[in-house]
């Protein structure tokens, strides 16, 4: 198997994007292109869930390619709902590690605010089981309450533990100028003050408004190549050194305890064991916290900090720019925004930019390896990928 | 005989009680004062208000303007019975409210102007102003329209607005819809917050000067961001659906 590099990235500002979906995933394409100096590529795959059902379209790896005259390269589209953007990426590794091709592009991208708000948790809410869960109206928020209030009761978690996940990633995402929101938030704010119930209300309780990921529409795009091709390139050499992927039943109820997350310790123990490096070696990592509560507890399943212990390195800012494994420094789903698709591909956005010394005010020193976690389902198909700098 | 024709063009004002002064903590951890501004102070916003007639987007054109035509109506004594609340962040302007009395029981709302987008400031802004009416004042209701979906879906559907169809608003001559002694009360304890009285720092900060805003809505970069923005279909969709549970009701 061949090792795989990543030239290039790209992104779209994420937010209520006014242009069509190629055209968004275009723009992050040829930023990636550029980026990477190249403007031919052997293969495209793009992440997308619901361009079928929110857009009314479908075959958007042919539309991508003809939008960027990448013809007669092969293209395909890659669902594997809000993992479909590691999914994606996992799948560019593995045709260049296969020898099959030297430069492949991965885009992600997701118009979401095309559709009403009520419609966009709806057709999010089609990966849950649909006889189990969906026809009794469960949607993503739900579970994540569900989920939390679980967690809240067996670890001691509590709603301000949640709030200082918000207040975290919503004020990173001021020191990111590609981020959905741009707007700063306090505990006294959210959570203390006389106003805070009218400012936060519940959503799903124990879950506020400010504990969810906001609807946006965005784009983002990596470039990975053989190593041959990176250095003729002469980008920062980063290699993606790991990947694990692992799934886990479709319906939560039928899980032994619901307050793990089997399928996120499986996929990121795979990714560590191939790439040969462990929890504590990671310097700085994105985790899927689409609802605030996910960020805790996928701390611990991937191995940052014991189970149930989460919250306590949050209190002690182990997890904030300057501690001891920095999450989501970029904003996260949170504060980014998550335009489902193409998540997975920006959260390895921000690890490349983080391994390149690019993130500004948002760096982490010295950052050499990066982790990702793209959680999919409500943690029935998890993707984990890691990167490391090698030059 | 000499005739002061400006006494007979100026509307006789009917005694309105002040609104008195309250402050919040928004989301971001700032204090936002609302205060009501007078005559003496309009210039100061006209100003601020001026620049959002030309933002195409979300009606800014629209409801600027008319904010825009009030205000200089009220300071030129065209304007009969109109009171206007500003809200300020550390002196800095983030939005404008206004209505009129139109009898000593029927107030009407007239604009909800954010210059500061987000953290709620026009929705705190309206909620002091139907506070106004209906505690100050005394209404028994207000009646109000939406001019953009963001408005329709903060007012009307957020305080279940009960429908005056029947009453053509001053603004437009559309339907009205109104809030009620009732409704207001059902929604205070979730969308009416504030503190009284306003620490005399942060008042006399705001009094000192109206500052402008630091981050406008600007034009938008995409020419069909104007049009798009007449479309809300998360407010379609949950008025029809509370019009369909309406009808059932009507029918069980």
């Amino acid at each position: 198997m061949r090792e795989v590099y990543v030239a290039g990235i790209g992104i779209t500002t994420f937010t209520r994007l006014e242009y069509p979906l190629v055209e968004i995933a275009s723009y992050a394409s040829m930023m990636a292109l550029k980026d990477a100096g190249i403007t031919e590529v052997d293969q495209l795959y793009v992440a997308n869930m619901g361009a079928p059902r929110v857009n009314h379209q479908t075959a958007l790896g042919s539309a991508v390619a003809d939008s960027l005259s990448l013809l007669p390269a092969g293209a395909a589209a890659i669902e594997n709902g809000p993992a479909s953007g590691a999914a994606a990426i996992k799948a560019g590794f593995q045709a260049v590690a296969s020898g099959m091709d030297d430069v492949v592009l991965v885009a992600g991208v997701e118009r979401m605010r095309e559709v009403n708000n009520l419609e966009a948790t709806d057709f999010v809410a089609t990966l849950t089981h649909p006889l189990a869960e969906y026809i009794y109206g469960v949607t993503l928020p739900a579970h994540a309450a569900m989920f939390a209030r679980l967690y809240m009761e067996k670890y001691g978690v509590t709603e301000r533990h949640l709030a200082m996940v918000g207040v975290k990633n919503q004020n990173a995402a001021l020191n990111n100028v590609w981020a959905h929101l741009q707007q700063g938030i306090t505990l006294e704010g959210i959570l203390d003050s006389p106003e805070a119930m009218t400012n936060n209300p519940y959503v799903a309780e124990p879950l506020r408004f400010f504990d969810a990921c906001p609807v946006s529409d965005g784009g983002a795009a990596i470039i990975l190549v053989s190593k041959e091709k990176a250095q003729e390139l002469g980008r920062p050499l980063i290699r993606l050194s790991g990947i694990g992927q692992a799934t886990d039943t479709h319906a939560v109820f039928e899980r032994q305890e619901p307050t793990d997350l089997p399928a996120v310790h499986k996929a990121a123990q795979d990714a560590y064991e191939m790439s040969g490096l462990r929890p504590e070696d990671i310097d700085v990592a994105e985790l899927h916290d689409a609802f605030t509560i996910l960020e805790i507890a996928e701390s611990e399943e991937v191995g940052f900090f014991p189970k149930g212990e989460g919250h306590i390195a949050l209190e002690k800012g182990e997890t904030a720019l300057g501690g001891r494994i920095p999450i989501n420094v970029g904003g996260g789903l949170k504060g980014r925004g998550h335009p489902v698709g193409a998540t997975g591909v920006a959260q390895a956005w921000e690890i490349v930019t983080q391994l390149r010394g690019d993130g500004e005010k948002r760096q982490v020193e010295g950052a050499r390896t990066g982790l990702t976690l793209n959680f999919g389902g409500f943690g029935n198909n998890v993707v984990c990928l890691i990167f490391v700098r090698e030059d | 005989m000499s005739v002061d024709l400006e006494k007979i063009l100026r509307p006789t004002e009917a005694p309105m009680k002040p609104y008195e002064p309250k402050y919040m903590l928004l989301a971001s951890g700032e204090a936002v004062v609302v205060r009501q501004v007078f005559r003496d102070e309009i210039p100061d916003l006209l100003k601020h208000v001026e620049p959002l007639i030309h933002v195409e987007r979300d009606f800014y054109d629209l409801v600027a303007s008319r904010v825009y035509a009030e205000l200089l109506g009220y300071y030129q004594y065209r304007f009969q019975d109109q009171y206007v609340l500003a809200l300020q962040v550390d002196g800095e302007l983030a939005a404008i409210v206004n209505g009129r009395q139109v009898n000593p029981r029927l107030g009407l709302s007239l604009h909800t102007l954010a210059l500061r987008r987000g953290l709620r400031i026009g929705a705190h802004g309206f909620a002091a102003k139907m506070e106004y009416h209906i505690d100050t004042l005394g209404h028994d209701e207000v009646l109000i329209v939406a001019e953009s979906p963001i408005g329709f879906r903060r007012w009307m559907i957020e305080y279940k607005l009960e429908k005056r169809f029947d009453i053509p608003h001053e603004l437009g001559g559309v339907p009205s819809w109104a809030l009620t002694r009732e409704l207001f009360d059902r929604a205070r304890s979730k969308l009416v917050v504030g503190r009284r009285p306003v620490p005399p720092e942060l008042l006399a900060k705001a009094k000192e000067k109206i500052l402008p805003p630091s981050d406008p809505p600007t034009p938008a970069l995409d020419p069909l961001a104007a049009t798009r923005a007449k479309y809300d279909p998360t407010a379609t969709a949950l008025v029809q659906q509370r019009w369909e549970m309406e009808k059932g009701a009507d029918s069980a």
